[in-house]
C-alpha cells in the first residue's frame, strides 16, 4: 500500500522535474499496477527494488560527488595514500548480501504463487502464428482468430494518430470473465512468439512443440479492455500482432459465449470470413460453401462479421 | 652475455623499424601495429553499427512507417547488434590488449606474433561476408543477433553467410585470447608477479579465459543451426523431435560470459585511469582481482536469466534468480573500490577522468536495472521490452564504449607522442554524456509503459519518449565524429607529450618514450614497486 503511495509521489516528483505534466504520454513513466494479483505483486517488487536501488545510488553517488567537489587538486587537497581497509571491504560485501536476501524472500514467494496454475476455473488454448493469435476456449467450445484491426493496418503508412488505439486493436477480442482463475495454454505454429498484456502481469513465450501455461484472475471490479502485444521477435510483422482482452462480468461473459457460439454455427454453415484461415478448400467445397452462404439470412452473417468491421 | 644483449638491442632499433609502404600493415607481426589495426577496425565498425542505429532511431522518431519497411528494420537491429558486439567493442578491447599488455608487463611483443597477425586479418573478411548479406536476395539476417530458431532459419541466402562469419569471428577471438593468455603467463618481466600486474592485464587474463571457454560453444550452436537448415537435422526443430529452447540454453551459455567479456576489460581500463587522476593508489587491488574472478565464475551459472519467459520449472527460475542476484556483490565491491580510490585523493579532471567518472555513474545505473531484471516476477514484465534495451545500452554504451573512449584519451598521447586537444575532448565528453542519457534514459519509461523491443512501429502513447530518444540518438551519433577528428588531429600533430604524460601515472608503459620505439623491452625491465600496479 505504502509502496503504491510512494511510487505516486516519486512519479509526481519526476513529472514536476520534467515539467510535462500536461502531456499525457510523457506521464507514462512507470509500470502499470494492473488488475490481477500477479500484476500487483510484480509491481510491488518492482517498486521495492527500484527504491532500494535509488537509495543505494544516492549514497554511493553522493559520496562520489562530495569527493569530486572537495578532494580536488585545484583546492590544494593533498592525496591520502591509504589503499585498503579490510573492515570496510568486509562491511560492503556483507551489506549487499543482506539486502539481496531481503529482496529474494518476497520475490520467491511471489514467484511460487505466479507459477501455480492449479485449480483453474477455465482453460484457454492460445496458438501463435505469423502474425495472428488463435484462441480456443476448451470448456466453452469457442474458437477464433485475432488479427490486427483493419483500421490500424490502414493507418500504418497514413496517419496513425487518427485511429483509436493504433496497433493495439484487433478484429476479435479475447473475452475473459472477471473473478475467475483462467489458465492459458500457450503454443505456436511456426516460430517463437510471446503473449503479454501488461495490465494482467504475466508474459510467456509461445513455442512450437511446447505448451507453456500462465494464469490470470482479473479483479471482480475491474471489467474493461486491456491491451498488449507479441513480445518475442517473430519476423516481419512482429510489431503488428496485438492482443486485446475484454474483461466482462459473469453474465456478460456468458452472453458473449452464447453469441459467439451462434456466430460459429453460422460460420460453419455460412462458411464466410473464417474460410481464409482454414486450409485451402477444394473447388467443390468452395462451390458448396458459396451456395450455402446465399441461403443464410443476412442478419446472421452480420452477427458473425459484426466484430470484423473495424477497430475495437 | 650482457655485451651480446646490448649489441642485439642496438641492432634491433636500427634495422627492424616498420616496413615502408602499405604492406607493412598486411604482414606486420608487431604488437603495436596490430593493436593499431584492431583499434581502427573497431572505430570503423563503430561508425557502421552507429549508422544502422541511426536508421533505427530515424524510423522510431514518430509512429507509422516512414523510412524502413519492417523486414529491413529487423535487418538493421540484427546487424547493429552483431557489428557493435563482435566488430566494435570486442576488437577495440583486443586492440588495447595488443598495445598495452606487452608494455605493461615488460614483454618485447605478444608471445605468438604471427598468430596475432592472423587473428586480426580474419576479421575484415568475416565482416565483409556479414555486411555483404545486405545485398543478397532476402537481405541481411533479420532474426535478431541472438539467432533464435526457428525464426533465424527462415532467412534466405544470408543464413550460411551469417554462420560462417560468426565462425570466423569466433576463431579470431579464440586465437587472440590464447595469445593473450600465453603472453601474460610466460612473458612477464622479472619481478612482475601476478599480484603486481596492472588491473587491466588482470581483467584481460580473466576475459581471455572466458573467451576460450565460450566461443567454441557459440560455434557449436551455429553449426547446429547450419545442419538444421541444410543437412536435415532436427536439433532445434520440434517437428523432428528437437527443441527450440535448447538453442537458447546453448546460446546464452555463451552469451552471458560474453556479456562479461564485453565489460571486464572496461573495468580494467577504468581501474588504471581513476588512480592516476586521483593521485592515489587503487583502493583494494586484491579485492578487485578477486571480484573480477568471481564475476567470471558466476557468469557460467546465470545464463537462463535471459530466458525467464520460456517456461522453465519453478526450481530453475529460483536458481537462476539467486545466482544472478549474486553477481551484484562483486560488482558492487568494484564500484565501492573506485569511489574509495577517489575519496580523499587530489583529483584533476582531464578528459579520460571525465569519461571514467561518467562510466562509474552510468554503468552503475545499468547495474541497478540489471538487478531489477534479476527479480523474476518483475522480469516477467520487463522481459523483451525497452526496459531491457535501456539496461544493456547503459552497460554497453555508457559502460564498455565509454571505457574504450576513456582509454583512448588516456593512452593516445603515449601511442602518438602528441597531446590531444583538451578543449575538444571536453566538448566531446559533455555532448556525448548528455545526449546518451537523453537517448537511453527515456527507454526505461517506454519499457515500463509496455513497449516491446524490436518493433518498427508503436502505439501512440509511446510516441513522445521515442521522439526524445531519437533526438538524443542523433546528437550522440554525430558527436562521435568529433572523436574521429580529435584522434586524427592528435596523430598528425599537437603539443608533444612527455614520457610520463600524466603527473601521477604509474606502470611500465609510462617509462617508455612517447611514442614508444617500434620494439620495446627487448631486454626485460627491472620492475620496481613504484612501477608495479597503480
Amino acid at each position: 500500500m505504502y509502496l503504491t503511495r510512494l511510487s505516486r509521489l516519486l512519479t509526481g516528483a519526476l513529472l514536476v522535474a520534467i515539467g510535462t505534466s500536461a502531456h499525457a504520454a510523457f506521464s507514462d513513466l512507470n509500470m502499470p499496477v494492473g488488475v490481477t494479483p500477479i500484476s500487483r505483486e510484480a509491481y510491488e517488487l518492482h517498486m521495492l527494488i527500484l527504491i532500494i536501488s535509488v537509495v543505494i545510488g544516492i549514497i554511493v553517488f553522493g559520496m562520489m560527488f562530495i569527493s569530486i567537489l572537495k578532494h580536488r587538486k585545484s583546492l590544494g587537497h593533498e592525496p591520502a595514500q591509504f589503499h585498503h581497509s579490510t573492515k570496510a571491504e568486509i562491511t560492503w560485501t556483507v551489506i549487499p548480501c543482506i539486502i539481496l536476501i531481503a529482496m529474494a524472500v518476497p520475490a520467491t514467494n511471489a514467484l511460487i504463487s505466479m507459477e501455480d496454475t492449479s485449480e483453474a476455473d477455465m482453460t484457454i488454448k492460445v496458438t501463435a502464428y505469423q502474425w495472428k493469435w488463435k484462441y480456443e476456449y476448451l470448456e466453452d467450445g469457442v474458437t477464433f482468430y485475432s488479427n490486427l484491426a483493419p483500421s490500424s493496418r490502414a493507418a500504418i503508412y497514413e496517419d496513425p494518430r487518427a485511429v483509436d488505439h493504433y496497433l493495439l486493436s484487433v478484429d476479435e477480442r479475447v473475452v475473459l470473465p472477471v473473478g475467475k482463475k483462467v489458465r492459458m495454454l500457450l503454443t505456436a505454429d511456426d516460430v517463437i512468439h510471446a503473449w503479454w498484456v501488461p495490465a494482467l502481469g504475466m508474459k510467456k513465450d509461445a513455442i512450437p512443440g511446447f505448451i507453456n501455461e500462465l494464469w490470470i484472475k482479473i479483479d471482480e471490479d475491474k471489467t474493461g479492455v486491456y491491451r498488449g502485444q507479441c513480445a518475442e521477435l517473430c519476423g516481419k510483422d512482429h510489431g503488428f500482432m496485438p492482443i486485446v482482452v475484454e474483461a466482462r462480468n459473469e453474465e456478460g461473459y456468458k452472453m458473449w459465449v452464447a453469441k459467439r457460439k451462434a456466430a460459429m454455427a453460422a460460420e460453419k454453415t455460412g462458411a464466410s470470413e473464417a474460410e481464409k484461415f482454414v486450409e485451402p478448400v477444394s473447388t467443390e467445397q468452395a462451390a458448396a460453401a458459396t451456395q450455402a452462404n446465399e441461403l443464410v439470412q443476412p442478419s446472421v452473417i452480420a452477427a458473425a462479421q459484426g466484430k470484423n468491421s473495424g477497430g475495437l | 652475455m650482457s655485451t651480446a644483449t646490448t649489441h642485439e638491442d642496438h641492432h634491433d632499433h636500427h634495422d627492424h623499424g616498420p616496413e615502408p609502404g602499405l604492406l607493412r600493415w598486411v604482414f606486420t607481426t608487431n604488437h603495436k601495429d596490430i593493436g593499431t589495426l584492431y583499434l581502427w577496425f573497431a572505430l570503423l565498425m563503430f561508425f557502421v553499427g552507429g549508422a544502422l542505429a541511426l536508421g533505427i532511431r530515424l524510423e522510431l522518431f514518430q509512429p507509422g512507417l516512414q523510412f524502413l519497411d519492417p523486414h529491413l528494420f529487423n535487418q538493421f537491429t540484427t546487424m547493429h547488434a552483431l557489428i557493435m558486439i563482435f566488430g566494435a567493442i570486442m576488437p577495440a578491447f583486443v586492440g588495447f590488449a595488443n598495445w598495452m599488455i606487452p608494455i605493461m608487463i615488460g614483454a618485447p611483443d605478444m608471445a605468438l606474433p604471427r598468430l596475432n597477425n592472423w587473428s586480426f586479418w580474419i576479421l575484415p573478411f568475416a565482416f565483409t561476408l556479414l555486411l555483404a548479406t545486405f545485398f543478397m536476395p532476402g537481405g541481411a539476417p533479420a532474426g535478431g543477433w541472438t539467432m533464435y530458431p526457428p525464426l533465424v532459419l527462415q532467412g534466405g541466402a544470408n543464413v550460411p553467410f551469417l554462420i560462417f562469419a560468426v565462425h570466423m569471428m569466433g576463431i579470431s577471438s579464440v586465437l587472440g585470447a590464447i595469445n593473450i593468455i600465453v603472453t601474460i603467463v610466460n612473458m612477464r618481466a622479472p619481478g612482475m608477479s601476478l599480484l603486481k600486474m596492472p588491473l587491466f592485464v588482470w581483467t584481460w587474463l580473466i576475459t581471455a579465459y572466458l573467451l576460450v571457454a565460450v566461443m567454441p560453444v557459440l560455434a557449436g550452436a551455429v553449426t547446429m543451426l547450419l545442419t538444421d537448415k541444410f543437412f536435415g537435422t532436427s536439433f532445434f526443430n520440434a517437428a523432428g523431435g528437437g527443441d527450440p529452447v535448447m538453442f537458447q540454453h546453448i546460446f546464452w551459455f555463451f552469451g552471458h560470459p560474453e556479456v562479461y567479456i564485453l565489460i571486464l576489460p572496461a573495468f580494467g581500463i577504468i581501474s588504471q585511469i581513476i588512480p592516476t587522476f586521483s593521485r592515489k593508489p587503487l583502493f583494494g587491488y586484491e579485492a578487485m582481482v578477486y571480484a573480477t574472478a568471481s564475476i567470471a565464475f558466476i557468469s557460467f551459472v546465470v545464463w537462463a536469466h535471459h530466458m525467464f519467459t520460456v517456461g522453465m520449472p519453478l526450481s530453475g527460475e529460483l536458481f537462476f534468480m539467486y545466482t544472478t542476484m549474486l553477481v551484484a556483490v562483486p560488482t558492487a565491491v568494484k564500484v565501492f573500490n573506485w569511489v574509495s580510490t577517489m575519496w580523499r585523493g587530489a583529483m584533476t579532471f582531464e578528459t579520460p577522468m571525465l569519461w571514467a567518472i561518467a562510466f562509474v555513474v552510468l554503468f552503475t545505473i545499468g547495474g541497478f536495472s540489471g538487478l531489477m531484471l534479476a527479480i523474476v516476477p518483475a522480469d516477467f514484465q520487463y522481459h523483451d521490452t525497452y526496459f531491457v534495451v535501456a539496461h544493456f545500452h547503459y552497460v554497453l554504451v555508457t559502460g564498455a564504449i565509454f571505457a574504450i573512449i576513456a582509454g583512448a584519451y588516456y593512452w593516445l598521447p603515449k601511442w602518438t607522442g602528441n597531446m590531444y586537444n583538451e578543449t575538444l575532448g571536453k566538448w566531446h565528453f559533455w555532448l556525448s554524456t548528455i545526449s546518451v542519457n537523453v537517448l537511453f534514459f527515456p527507454q526505461h519509461f517506454l519499457g515500463l509503459a509496455g513497449m516491446p523491443r524490436r518493433i518498427p512501429d508503436y502505439a501512440i502513447q509511446f510516441a513522445d519518449w521515442n521522439w526524445v530518444s531519437s533526438v538524443g540518438g542523433f546528437i550522440f551519433g554525430f558527436s562521435q565524429l568529433l572523436f574521429l577528428y580529435i584522434v586524427v588531429a592528435t596523430i598528425r600533430g599537437g603539443e608533444k607529450a612527455t614520457d610520463r604524460v600524466w603527473e601521477a601515472a604509474h606502470g611500465l608503459e609510462w617509462t617508455l618514450s612517447s611514442p614508444p620505439a617500434y620494439h620495446t623491452f627487448a631486454t626485460p625491465p627491472r620492475v620496481t614497486d613504484a612501477e608495479a600496479h597503480s
